[in-house]
């Protein structure tokens, strides 16, 4: 029971969501308040529940693949990239080096729009509606990368198991190369209306402080944990897909608050146009599938390999008991994880300040609940 | 699975310290992982994040061999920013056995514990807040147990609901 405050209020009980508009998606979370300030809150999840899982368990390696791209759908290459590399693992086979270029170059822009995306959504939330429509400008573009590389803008199944399904298509450097030169500009562009905006600052900084002891505690990563001073990047500590040829920096701050993650997403994406101007100058000739048979069977056995998503770590564990269909395919998703922290971060706040918080966390729904 | 033996520096701690309690540590694709008794897993949890550093719980989960006499494969993923390193201790469990909850030394596995939970039905002890986390509190059955049948399910769902044979 919380302590009584002079005026003896109650406890007041505040249900938000599932439908509320910045809950992005359907997450309930219910709020214990004393006036203006959180008690405590407690997450209500599973509204998305499909059972991704147990799917896995049913269809064979293959056919699974387009299925991961439905959780985190704002970075549905990621989870394919996580996927494959997984698979790969089992299959101990990896993908030759043109492949591995290609998948950084979209796998990178496919983090920038994730970015895009959690920057418009988490800016209008707060209730500055104009970045929205500069970051779905640039985003479009992206979009269009991956519809002429493979037909899809959303769940795009870009890679297969062993490589790539789909050759770069012409002009696709020159289009990559373009979008970076103009994207970079339009981030400076991004900083400008927020960076040093009186009313942004006053939102974020010093809201939702995550240490990077709690962080650690809490099994939090990715940017959350860049901005709590932590520098720890999987594409850093355990490289893949060839990560460690390309020349990049991790952002890290040291508050730990809403404002550093802002400024931790915001430097990200530079340093992701940065690896993509790499990997574009230079993709090597060669195939773009290893030998992996039409059947995959990989041999008995289990692997856990994990990726840096855009959203933190991105792990798939995958028992095979020899078969064509994975005996058990669990997805460690960053969301989920990250989400639990969301009562620490909100303690003793305000309930206005609840909302840049689940926005900060940066959630996708159809990761967490799968 | 073909294994191989996992030896280091820490294998010959751990054994030093859980003697017994520790049944194999071995290697597969590159990837380290030791065998250990049910009981025995928090206090390796708490050695391994207090002494050696693995201070970050990245994943609990299960697996279900149903014709297995101990049924369920427990699986902690643990991390150590400052050795790079990942590890997974797995331990076996039989049906109805309630392993310690790891709470206390990772607060992560709260809502990972509930999830399995939650998918296997397996019951965490002391856990603070052992619900379903991801199904509805009055959901039936534990999906990800292998003799949980979709089919069924589906079929019950539209007799049940429409009054028809589904025909799957």
């Amino acid at each position: 029971m919380p302590e009584a405050t002079f005026l003896d209020a109650n406890e007041l009980i505040l249900n938000m969501g599932p439908q509320h508009p910045s809950t992005h998606g359907v997450l309930r979370v219910i709020l214990k308040l004393d006036g203006e300030k959180i008690l405590g809150t407690e997450c209500v999840i599973g509204y998305l529940h499909r059972g991704v899982e147990k799917i896995g368990e049913n269809r064979t390696y293959a056919m699974f693949a387009p299925y991961v791209d439905r959780m985190d759908y704002v970075a549905a290459v990621s989870n394919g990239l996580g996927y494959c590399l997984a698979v790969e693992k089992l299959l101990n086979v990896e993908a030759p080096p043109r492949a591995q270029a290609v998948r950084v170059i979209l796998t990178e822009l496919n983090r920038i729009a994730s970015h895009l995306l959690w920057l418009g959504t988490h800016a209008l939330d707060i209730g500055a509606i104009t970045p929205l429509f500069y970051v779905m400008r640039e985003r479009e573009e992206i979009l269009n990368i991956f519809e002429a590389y493979c037909g899809a803008r959303l769940t795009t199944h870009a890679f297969r198991i062993g490589g790539l399904q789909y050759e770069v298509y012409e002009g696709m450097e020159k289009q990559v190369k373009a979008f970076c030169k103009m994207f970079l500009p339009r981030v400076d562009e991004y900083e400008e209306l927020l960076t040093e905006n009186r009313i942004w600052k006053d939102r974020l900084v010093g809201v939702g402080v995550l240490t990077a002891e709690q962080c650690k505690q809490y099994g939090v990563t990715g940017p959350m944990l860049r901005a709590a001073g932590v520098k720890w990047d999987i594409r850093k500590a355990q490289p893949y897909s060839g990560y460690e040829k390309y020349d990049f920096e991790i952002p890290t701050r040291t508050n730990g608050d809403t404002y550093d993650r802002y400024i931790v997403r915001i430097q990200e994406m530079r340093q992701s146009v940065r690896m993509i101007e790499q990997a574009v100058d230079d993709i090597p000739e060669g195939p773009i599938m290893a030998k992996v048979g039409k059947v995959i069977k990989p041999p008995v056995g289990e692997a856990y390999v994990s990726i840096e998503a855009p959203k933190g770590e991105l792990g798939y564990f995958i028992v095979s008991d020899g078969s064509t269909q994975p005996y058990r395919v669990r997805v460690r998703p960053p969301s989920f994880v990250n989400l639990q922290a969301l009562d620490t971060m909100a303690r003793g706040g305000l309930v206005a300040d609840i909302v840049a918080i689940i926005g900060t966390i940066d959630i996708v729904l159809g990761e967490i609940d799968r | 699975m073909e294994t191989t033996p996992w030896e280091s520096e820490l294998t010959e701690r751990l054994r030093r310290v859980f003697g017994e309690q520790i049944l194999e540590f071995a290697s597969y694709l590159g990837q380290n992982f030791l065998v250990a008794r049910p009981e025995a897993v928090v206090p390796i949890l708490q050695y391994l994040r207090d002494e050696v550093g693995f201070d970050y719980l990245v994943d609990v989960t299960a697996v279900d061999y149903p014709e297995r006499e101990e049924r369920f494969d427990l699986i902690y993923i643990v991390y150590s920013f400052s050795r790079n390193e990942r590890i997974r201790i797995k331990t076996r469990i039989r049906e109805g056995f309630e392993p310690q909850t790891a709470t206390v030394v990772h607060p992560t596995a709260n809502w990972l514990e509930r999830e399995v939970y939650d998918m296997f039905g397996i019951r965490f002890a002391q856990h603070p807040d052992m619900r379903r986390i991801l199904l509805p509190d009055d959901w039936e059955g534990h999906p990800l147990r292998k003799d949980y049948n979709i089919l069924d399910m589906d079929n019950r769902w539209v007799k049940d609901n429409l009054g028809i044979e589904s025909g799957q």
